[in-house]
């Protein structure tokens, strides 16, 4: 009688079980998430008598850093291709493309917040700017973490090959990667457009 | 199923792996590609739609809301890989859970608060009670 997860011949190979488990760790990060959107969702209208998300947001910013975001995360996947493939220079290329793409979605966020603050519309403002702080900077320090986990990850290659323990790195910084990209679909939408609209 | 001729039943695979697998490096590159583009025909869309007319204004909410899931299924399927096949039921069934934790949270704080919202007696009225 063969079940599901029972194999006549052995255990679960390690870059199944590490995949695995990176992947339960990427769903309670985004369980997280939903908090902050729900925390969110409830202060937008909370703005104490200040600007809301109709007067602050540039759409056309947005805009570009999900074109951004969304070719890192296709970079992404060529460089899983040329680690999957073995391919030093399809690897390297890739993910250098990868995070300069992450680090100009990077600098437009830091741009739009520094505006902000600029202008006295800083977290301390209103519940709603706090909400939104919380939740877009949440998302922004994902983002710096995955870029230095993408300099780790090009400078373990470059020094030590595709080894196996190395390819189940590179699997798990795609899945991060990846993620990243899912939780920027919802915030963009929750936060920019839907705030936006009329 | 004891017959050694049967299909011997699939390895689990893990999130985000097996996108080389079939068809060589062009099918996977061809899967991103594919992925990659409805993504971005899905973010435009969202972009676009409110400056234009085509959707009845106060349904406009749920409009976006649809495009996001369809986008963040694009994703887990072109992009990690998440799949239906047999080789990739815990991985779904994870990914299950987590959906059912996260409409729990969210919907449940709405509700609640919209609820508190509605049964707290407005600014004005408290201001008199305390005279």
């Amino acid at each position: 009688m063969s079940q599901a997860g029972v194999y006549e011949d052995g255990p679960a190979f390690r870059r199944i079980v590490v995949g695995y488990g990176f992947w339960i760790f990427l769903l309670s990060d985004i369980v997280m998430f939903s908090a902050f959107f729900a925390a969110y969702a409830v202060l937008e209208s909370a703005t104490a008598g200040g600007p809301g998300g109709r007067d602050l947001f540039d759409l056309r910013n947005v805009a570009v850093e999900t074109g951004c975001l969304l070719l890192s995360s296709f970079a992404c996947g060529m460089a899983s291709i040329g680690a999957e493939r073995k391919s030093f220079r399809i690897f390297q290329i890739a993910m250098a493309v990868t995070f300069a793409l992450g680090a100009i979605f990077l600098g437009l966020e830091l741009g739009e917040f520094a505006g902000l603050v600029a202008r006295g519309d800083g977290p301390g403002r209103s519940a709603f700017l706090s909400a939104f702080f919380a939740l877009v900077g949440c998302h922004g320090l994902h983002v710096t973490v995955g870029l230095l986990w993408l300099l780790t990850m090009m400078a373990q290659v470059w020094a030590k090959g595709f080894r196996e323990d190395i390819q189940r790195r590179i699997l798990c910084f795609s899945l991060f990667w990846h993620a990243l990209d899912i939780i920027w679909v919802g915030v963009f939408t929750v936060v920019y457009l839907l705030g936006a609209a009329p | 199923m004891t017959d050694a001729a049967g299909p011997s039943p699939p390895r689990d695979r893990a999130p985000g792996e097996g996108g080389a697998r079939q068809g060589g490096v062009r099918g996977a590159v061809t899967l991103y590609l594919v992925g990659l583009a409805l993504a971005a025909g899905l973010s435009a869309a969202s972009f676009l739609l409110p400056a234009t007319h085509l959707v009845y204004a106060p349904a406009l909410p749920v409009a976006l809301v649809v495009m996001a899931i369809a986008q963040m299924g694009v994703h887990l399927v072109f992009f990690l890989h998440i799949t239906t096949g047999p080789d990739n039921t815990n991985n779904v069934l994870a990914l299950a859970y987590g959906v059912l934790v996260v409409f729990l949270i969210m919907a449940g704080s709405l509700w609640i608060m919209a609820n508190l919202n509605h049964a707290m007696p407005s600014m004005t009225s408290i201001m008199t009670m305390q005279r």
